[in-house]
């Protein structure tokens, strides 16, 4: 990371006039008059560099960055496995990048099949009745699902269900989504156990109820043995069940969402389907429904007709769908690399990645439980929720564990989420990580809390070994400083 | 450390009455620590009215946002603009330049006794402590 | 492969062994992991899962390329589709550059000091979008393009306080969908007008458009920001990056909103996503923008770093009060078009507009005067236009296919009888005049 000070410099800095950054044809036909004047602009402020000064940019910047392919990355809640290069590579294929979204169904028939074949995996996996690929990422999915309980109640003349229940543990999407769609949010409580307090629960179970939404395994990283009855309460006082599928490495092949009694749901398949998080996005959050509220999905969803022909698989708009959330059918790159990833692992192999990935989080939550406070003593998930407060009392803040973490070579845990959890530490190990690997990151996780005794000014300065040192965040937001400008 | 010349709210909000009858308005010491670094200062515009403790504006630091809830009811008629460009200010004197907004109160004897004086809102702090 | 039974599936993306996770339970003071997953009601738990067995990488590729080799691409057919998705020219550079691991598979950038090549490019990113549209602010991007302007539409009625959201008839009708999808669930009202001379209702939050429009001729912002302000309305644009190469930007004409698909620059088609919506305002409404936004500022050092800012919008902090409930900036496409915007650069991008734009007006030229085919509207075009076809389009394509040619739009169900036909720097003079040569059988 030796570059890292001369890279600082901006494109716009970097530019000199002149430069070119790539060599465009020559017209090959007749110019055309151009329109006035008045409707065009005199020039465009955007850099002009080389092709080797802007690949050595960009890539000395890329080593700035820590990622799954350069570190582990127990990013709670995140699912941050290894993404495959098999799936990139398909998604690049030219059949797959280079056709355009509105050609004729007829000419696009391995795409859709791809599409088809995707919906009904997915179906099959969480046990619903079928899915709609259209959402782009999980808060689309959310508001997708949201919106189609919302329709399905006003449908059967029950528009005043306005309350969405959400556990204080959710996920801030969560609430946020169903604010979107008109809803009145209400919190529920978490039990000492970490589970849903149904007490709490009953006393909201009411005629306006429109529905819950519920992450499971939690955020938490614990399976609610009661969700069954949790469920049933909703049911019983009209609502529907939402499920939040973030955390579906932990189940894969494990049980079926379905099968629990939730009505609707959707996927990341860039957490559980090894799809690369890019630095914030792409995703996807197909959404996948009971019967009762497939007719509602988002459009388009893909439809197999019966008769062989050139136009087997069609895009078609559910009865009662609650409409289109782009303009397109969906993230179908992200489509191809998830559809790649269930084929690649198969039955065997998917219930292989909840078996390694609940193995070592529990791991990790077996061998830091000394050290660090456990708030729910019990087996957890895919991920382990532990608190910094020991470490708090030597001075040492939650924060600061996590950013020295940085400095031998692991990512930071989730931190302060969920919000419930003091000083918690939400660790993701997922199943592509090694017990070589788990083994120094619990050493090193032992390692600072040492250091908290022994050295704790080491640890609330950290990070020491990063291209930066802790950046004032207050700064930038009380004077945003938010793009180049060029200087008078 | 709170001013002495003053009233405070249980949300963390003093209010003074200065030389011509307004209601300064502000938060405590104590809130801006637990704020920490403040970044954002929304208030009402000069000539809203406000309600004793209906929600006045909102405070922002890095990553948490609060309620301001105003200690007294009347009309706003000066708003600190300095925090626009100097949030920091909050941090920095909370119960001096960081004032953010003078009431015009309609009720300042009732309302007033409704508050705490510095004593109670410091042994009101210790009992929030435990 | 191993699904004989004898023995037991081994991935080659879960590095621990048998072995190892026989060790990893004893540490757990465990028998076997099934115990681990008690909690779950022991009648659902272990269904069956009807997948397809597990493929080696080696089958599977083959399975991919035959799918993917049934598609029609524009790797070996000439295309005139465009209606919001096009076809330029991607510089060799931005797949290798986007597809580096420390890219490509990396998280959100909570933790600044160890994401500052995510931060910076998102700047840059943030720096080049204000350039195009002419605007102060802007952020590191959302889903796509519709539903960027749905929550512009969402935006501008928070910034106003009002409930009705009036749209133009030449907005793209899927865009409009979306924000009929967004919008109207939480009580608001959208309505359509006529883009010619539009008046907005009293107590209209905002007049949504786009320029060039979906029918691809340059709309009248001047006029429709008359229109706004007569009822203290927002203007919100939704544009094509790749117009901004030339044209007057929106920003200019006072526009409050742009938004946009920057798909156009540096990101693949891929049948519809992933894409990179574009979102940019003023700076008064900057705390009401959704989305992450980056910002520069110092380390303890006085260092130059970069961090998300102004958090307190997000759903991550203030959850249901929040600005939007998007968690997600498409910030490898982003940083996609960052790549490529800076490898076309200030001329580069003048460049392939004023191809696209010339080779447009070429291919309408030829096809006018073919017998048969008109142009029912009029005005200025940048690289796409409409064409009356003397019968119907869907034929026409059809036969279009034949010469390997992927047509135009068939728009009859809105406009009878018409194509929405697109030019870009990607098409050959041979190809336009293939394109012209093919309609000229349909000609009377």
């Amino acid at each position: 990371m030796n570059t890292v000070d001369n890279n600082r410099k901006l494109l716009m800095e970097q530019s000199v006039p002149g430069r070119v950054g790539t060599v465009l044809p020559d017209l090959d036909v007749p110019e055309q008059p151009l329109p006035g004047q008045e409707l065009l602009r005199d020039e465009v402020d955007l850099p002009e560099i080389t092709e080797p000064e802007i690949v050595r940019y960009f890539t000395n910047l890329s080593r700035m960055n820590f990622s799954i392919d350069t570190h582990f990355y127990p990013l709670g809640s995140c699912t941050m496995k290894y993404n495959p290069k098999i799936n990139d590579e398909a998604a690049f294929l030219p059949g797959f990048a280079a056709i355009h979204p509105q050609q004729p169904v007829g000419q696009v028939q391995g795409a859709l099949e791809l599409m088809h074949h995707l919906q009904n995996y997915l179906a099959e996996i969480t046990g619903m009745a079928a899915t709609s690929l259209a959402s782009l990422a999980g808060a689309q999915g959310e508001l997708c699902g949201i919106l189609m309980i919302q329709k399905y109640h006003r449908d059967r003349g029950d528009g005043d269900r306005l309350k969405m229940l959400v556990p204080d543990s959710a996920h801030g999407t969560n609430p946020a989504s169903a604010a979107m769609a008109g809803f009145r949010v209400v919190s529920i409580p978490t039990d000492e156990n970490g589970n849903c307090d149904l007490e709490a629960l009953k006393k909201e179970a009411t005629p306006d109820l429109a529905g819950m939404m519920i992450t499971l395994p939690s955020t938490l990283g614990l399976f609610d043995p009661t969700i069954v009855e949790v469920n049933r309460l909703i049911h019983e006082a009209g609502g529907l069940v939402y499920a939040d599928g973030a955390n579906m490495n932990a189940l894969l092949g494990r049980v079926k969402m379905g099968d629990l009694g939730f009505d609707v749901m959707h996927l990341n398949l860039h957490k559980t389907f090894s799809t690369p998080h890019g630095g914030g996005g792409p995703g996807a959050g197909p959404v996948c429904a009971q019967p009762n509220l497939q007719p509602y999905l988002a459009a388009p969803v893909v439809e197999k007709r019966a008769e062989e022909g050139p136009e087997r698989f069609v895009l078609s708009t559910p009865e009662k769908t609650i409409g289109k959330v782009s303009a397109s059918h969906g993230n179908f790159g992200v489509l191809v690399r998830a559809y790649t990833y269930i084929r690649t692992l198969g039955d065997a192999g998917l219930k292989l990645v909840s078996e390694n990935a609940v193995l070592n989080a529990n791991y990790i939550l077996a061998k830091l439980k000394d050290k660090y406070l456990l708030p729910f003593d019990r087996p957890c998930m895919h991920e382990v929720v532990l608190s910094a407060n020991w470490q708090k009392a030597k001075g040492v803040r939650g924060l600061e564990t996590a950013k020295r973490l940085l400095d031998y070579g692991f990512h930071a845990p989730t931190m302060y989420f969920p919000l419930t959890v003091d000083e918690a530490l939400l660790i993701e190990p997922t199943e592509t990580e090694s017990k070589e690997t788990l083994d120094e990151f619990i050493e090193a996780m032992r390692a600072i809390d040492q250091e908290a005794t022994e050295n704790p000014e080491l640890v609330q300065n950290a990070p020491h070994t990063l291209p930066v040192r802790r950046l004032n965040e207050a700064q930038a937001a009380r004077r945003p400083d938010l793009r180049w400008e060029r200087k008078e | 450390m709170n001013p002495r010349d003053r009233k405070y709210s249980k949300e963390h909000e003093w209010a003074l009455v200065d030389g011509s009858g307004l209601v300064v308005v502000g938060i405590t010491d104590y809130a801006q620590d637990q704020l920490g670094d403040v970044v954002y200062v929304e208030l009402p515009n000069a000539g809203t009215e406000v309600e004793q403790f209906g929600k006045m504006g909102e405070i922002e630091s890095v990553k948490a946002v609060s309620d301001i809830f105003a200690p007294v009811g009347g009309q706003v008629v000066e708003v600190n603009g300095e925090l626009e460009g100097q949030p920091e200010l909050v941090n920095d004197d909370p119960t001096g330049g960081g004032w953010m907004v003078k009431v015009g109160p309609e009720n300042a004897d009732v309302e007033m006794a409704n508050l705490m004086s510095a004593e109670e809102y410091e042994s009101f702090l210790e009992s929030e402590a435990h | 492969m191993s699904d004989n039974g004898s023995v037991p599936f081994q991935s080659h993306y879960m590095p621990n062994t048998p072995a190892q996770r026989a060790v990893m339970l004893e540490a757990l003071g465990l028998d076997s992991i099934d115990q681990l997953f008690e909690d779950i009601p022991s009648e659902h738990r272990s269904p069956s899962l009807n997948i397809p067995p597990p493929t080696s990488e080696l089958e599977l590729r083959a399975e991919l390329e035959a799918m993917a080799g049934a598609n029609r691409h524009t790797g070996a057919h000439a295309s005139f589709l465009g209606a919001g998705v096009y076809n330029h020219f991607i510089p060799s550079m931005v797949k290798p550059l986007i597809t580096r691991g420390e890219f490509l598979t990396s998280y959100t950038p909570y933790q600044a000091e160890a994401s500052q090549g995510t931060l910076q490019v998102a700047y840059e990113f943030q720096t080049m979008v204000c350039s195009l549209m002419g605007m102060e602010v802007a952020n590191d991007g959302m889903y796509e393009g519709a539903s960027s302007l749905a929550e512009a539409a969402l935006m501008a009625c928070r910034v106003t306080g009002r409930e009705e959201i009036c749209v133009l008839n030449t907005v793209s009708p899927t865009y409009r969908e979306v924000v009929e999808t967004y919008a109207l669930p939480q009580g608001l009202k959208v309505t359509t007008m006529d883009a010619v001379r539009p008046r907005l209702p009293e107590g209209a939050a905002c007049l949504l458009t786009q320029y060039p429009n979906f029918y691809g001729y340059m709309e009248d912002l001047e006029a429709h920001k008359v229109a706004a302000q007569e009822r203290d309305a927002l203007l919100v644009v939704s544009t094509d990056p790749v117009a901004m190469g030339m044209f007057r930007p929106p920003g200019e004409f006072g526009a409050d909103v742009v938004t946009g698909e920057g798909q156009a620059i540096g990101v693949p088609m891929s049948f519809g996503g992933p894409f990179i919506g574009l979102f940019a305002t003023r700076k008064k409404y900057l705390r009401q923008m959704p989305g992450r936004i980056v910002g520069r500022t110092v380390d303890s050092e006085g260092k130059t770093g970069y961090v998300l800012t102004l958090q307190t919008r997000e759903q991550h902090i203030r959850r249901e009060r929040a600005t939007s409930n998007i968690c997600t900036s498409q910030a490898l496409l982003a940083l996609a078009s960052a790549i490529c915007a800076a490898a076309l650069g200030k001329q580069g991008l003048r460049r392939v507009a004023e191809l696209s734009y010339h080779k447009a007006h070429y291919a309408a030229s030829l096809i006018g005067r073919v017998a048969g085919y008109s142009f029912p509207i009029r005005g200025t075009f940048f690289k796409e236009f409409v064409v009356k076809c003397p019968a119907s389009p869907s034929v026409i394509n059809e036969r279009l296919l034949e010469s390997g040619i992927i047509g135009g739009l068939d728009i009859s169900h809105v406009m009878p009888d018409c194509m929405l036909l697109c030019v870009t720097e990607m098409n050959t003079r041979g190809q336009i005049e293939a394109l012209a040569g093919a309609l000229s059988e349909f000609s009377r």
